[in-house]
């Protein structure tokens, strides 16, 4: 069925067809109307699940572990402060290895306060051991949560889709709902792997000592080295499924591109007309699409690299004596891996501030016009004077 | 309210002895007391507290129960969590008990206490009261009593607020069940788990529970000094219905606050004035409590 979808609506839906059975969640701007739909949907039995309406985010997180660990499939929604509320409990969810999902719909930090788009507080998420993947179209949206059950509960570890506040999260776009009966074929009941059982007794989360407390993150990585290919595998059996197929990333005329963009979110769909312009004007670019971002998918980005002349990362964030996250995960994912291409870290679109056709354009061509970038400096574009 | 008769305590144990507390810690005996009534089908959420200590480092557990550890401000909301999950698997039949500390109760985890009361959440939530951050190190929480000193209130600068009403607190929210317990009365304590035990809803212990380096006293003293917060009305035991029925059991002997003071050194600053002060807040709020249970 084809359905006029804002993507806050298409997670509802999403959470509605991976019949998830407790949601917890608090209000934010821009994340709001996703749990009220949630919210009505449930009270009229639509789907079958109990909400906790808790009073912050930071229990939102406590219960959905404390669920996740009772054996339920569980979700909440946030944003920004909110996400950032909740920081302490995204590792204890991480550590507890439990899978559970959750939408963060990117809104720049305060203060200033700002409600606009700005990818600052998933990205300052990074080191929580959640699975971050970034959302393009309201479609990629509704297929990545169900994803995201599948491959969360594959690697028993917490899943987080994220897409833009209001560039994405209150724009309409046609959308395809998959059909119950197919989702349920993809996505299988939960059997989660640790749960709580009163006839089998045991200690979740104890203290260790420092003889087993390594051994315990060693298998956090263990499990996080296998997710970009459980992300490609997932990806290829939900095409199969559903025509649609899914992966670590996507190339855009990058095959035989000199000079590349790498982007996320909906900054892709406006690259893709900007690749196109530099292309009709006899220019090899080309754009790489970045889905999954944490574990960064190392592999994957050095093929869709590897030959190019110069790479410009855009990133629609700033870490403050870092610059760009995406630019500086880049660079350490890929230095030592022999031939890498010049890269370009491009701080764009702050606060919602619009990435429209001419900000990439000036992208390309600080790339192609040789300016060379100093180790550990970023380039601001569309910066007021 | 007449002290009850003939209570049976089971004997069978859900808590292994070799725990991790120190010598005549309260804290154990209300877990066992607590286990003792809730019996094998019972889910132990822990914050961080002694009682995370307590439970026994990874891979071992002095509980027979599920526990599950979790963040310092998170019992009321993690019990929560699991009690909906547990609600949607249609598993009716276990308890889910939040067991905490004063800090991790009257401070840092009182807005998710608060909420879970609010929504009427269907968990036991057990706050044993040391009076002070024990685990780190004996810093005053909101529940340290007037006139006590701290690491972080030191004898020259003690404790200058009153202890905060968490009972008050609760019972504002009209939980089914809010009751005050000490580990010097085990019966008392008993009965009123099993009392929960039969009622839905969100119900609420507080708890009073020595510490003997936390209150300076010497370890085998710990349940004299208990009762003695119960006859000095420092503790008083009582229980509220529904947030306006009020039962208050009088103490079978009645003694100044300075014979509970005198076994304590956290006390021992405290000028005659003092503790004559403290003497008639404490004889001042007996009555009012009095007055709610007429
Ligand atoms: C967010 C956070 N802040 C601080 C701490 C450190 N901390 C651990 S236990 C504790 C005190 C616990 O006091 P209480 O709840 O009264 O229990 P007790 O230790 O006295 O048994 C503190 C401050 C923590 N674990 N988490
Ligand atoms: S410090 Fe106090 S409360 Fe903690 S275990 Fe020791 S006696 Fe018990």
């Amino acid at each position: 069925m084809r359905k006029v979808l804002m993507a806050n609506h298409a997670v509802s839906i999403g959470v509605k067809l991976s019949r998830v059975s407790v949601v917890a969640a608090y209000p934010i701007t821009p994340q709001s109307q996703v749990v009220e739909l949630i919210s009505e949907m449930c009270a009229d039995g639509e789907i079958d699940a109990k909400f906790l309406k808790v009073e912050s985010e930071h229990s939102a997180m406590a219960c959905c572990i404390g669920a996740a660990l009772g054996g339920s499939r569980v979700f909440t929604a946030t944003s920004s402060q909110g996400l950032l509320l909740m920081h302490e409990m995204l590792h204890w969810a991480a550590g507890s290895r439990v899978p559970i999902v959750m939408t963060n719909v990117n809104r720049s930090v305060s203060p200033p306060w700002s409600i606009w788009t700005d990818q600052t507080d998933s990205l300052s998420q990074r080191d929580t051991g959640w699975i971050q993947l970034y959302c393009e179209s309201n479609q990629e949206v509704l297929d990545s949560i169900i994803q995201a059950y599948w491959i969360a509960e594959k690697v028993n570890l917490p899943f987080m889709v994220v897409f833009d506040g209001f560039y994405l999260s209150h724009t309409n776009e046609a959308v395809d709902i998959p059909e119950q009966s197919d989702v349920d074929r993809f996505l299988r009941k939960f059997r989660p792997k640790f749960k709580i059982d009163v006839k089998k007794p045991h200690a979740f989360n104890s203290i260790v000592y420092p003889d087993a407390y390594m051994e315990f993150r060693h298998m956090i990585k263990e499990s996080m080295d296998t997710v970009p290919a459980v992300v490609n595998k997932c990806g290829a059996e939900f095409g199969k499924k559903f025509g649609r197929v899914y992966g670590t990333l996507e190339e855009y005329r990058n095959e035989d591109a000199e000079i590349s963009l790498i982007t996320s979110s909906t900054v892709t769909s406006t690259a893709r007309i900007v690749i196109d312009e530099y292309r009709k004007k006899g220019i090899k670019a080309g754009l790489i699409k970045l889905r999954l971002f944490n574990p960064f998918p190392r592999e994957d980005i050095l093929n869709a690299i590897r030959g190019k002349r110069k790479v410009g990362v855009i990133d629609r964030n700033y870490s403050p004596g870092n610059g760009g996250v995406f630019a500086q995960t880049l660079r350490a994912n890929i230095i030592g891996n022999g031939d890498i291409p010049e890269i370009y870290p491009f701080i764009v679109g702050l606060g919602g501030r619009d990435v429209h056709l001419g900000v990439l354009n000036e992208a390309i061509d600080i790339m192609a016009s040789n300016k060379k970038i100093k180790a550990g400096e970023e380039i601001w574009l569309d910066l007021k004077k | 309210m007449a002290r009850p008769k003939k209570v049976r305590i089971p004997s069978e144990e859900f808590f292994h002895p070799g725990h991790y507390a120190c010598q005549g810690c309260g804290a154990p005996i209300v877990g066992r007391y607590l286990l003792k009534a809730l019996g094998k089908k019972t889910i132990i959420v822990i914050p961080a507290c002694c009682w995370s200590v307590i439970q026994g480092p990874y891979p071992y557990s002095t509980l027979k129960v599920n526990v599950i550890h979790t963040a310092f401000e998170t019992a009321a909301s993690t019990a929560a969590g699991i009690r909906a999950s547990l609600e949607m698997q249609k598993k009716n039949d276990v308890n889910v008990v939040a067991l905490a500390g004063d800090g991790g109760t009257f401070d840092i985890g009182l807005q998710a206490l608060s909420g879970a009361a609010e929504r009427n959440d269907d968990i036991i939530y057990v706050c044993y009261d040391n009076e002070a951050y024990m685990n780190t190190g004996i810093q005053r929480s909101s529940s340290t009593p007037l006139g006590a000193w701290t690491t972080t209130t030191p004898g020259t600068h003690y404790k200058d607020r009153p202890k905060k009403d968490i009972i008050q607190i609760m019972a504002a929210h009209r939980i089914p069940y809010a009751a005050t317990g000490n580990v010097a009365y085990p019966e008392d304590l008993y009965v009123k788990f099993k009392k929960a035990t039969t009622m839905r809803g969100l119900r609420f212990f507080h708890i009073l529970s020595p510490c003997p380096p936390g209150w300076r006293s010497s370890s085998e003293d710990s349940i004299k000094i208990a009762r003695y917060a119960t006859w000095s009305k420092m503790h008083p035991l009582y229980e509220v219905y529904d947030g306006e029925k009020y039962v208050v059991r009088k103490p079978e002997k009645e003694i100044p606050v300075n014979d509970y003071f005198s076994l304590q050194k956290r006390f021992a600053h405290l000028t005659e004035r003092e503790v004559d002060t403290i003497q008639q807040m404490v004889d001042e709020r007996w009555e009012s409590l009095l007055r709610l249970a007429s």
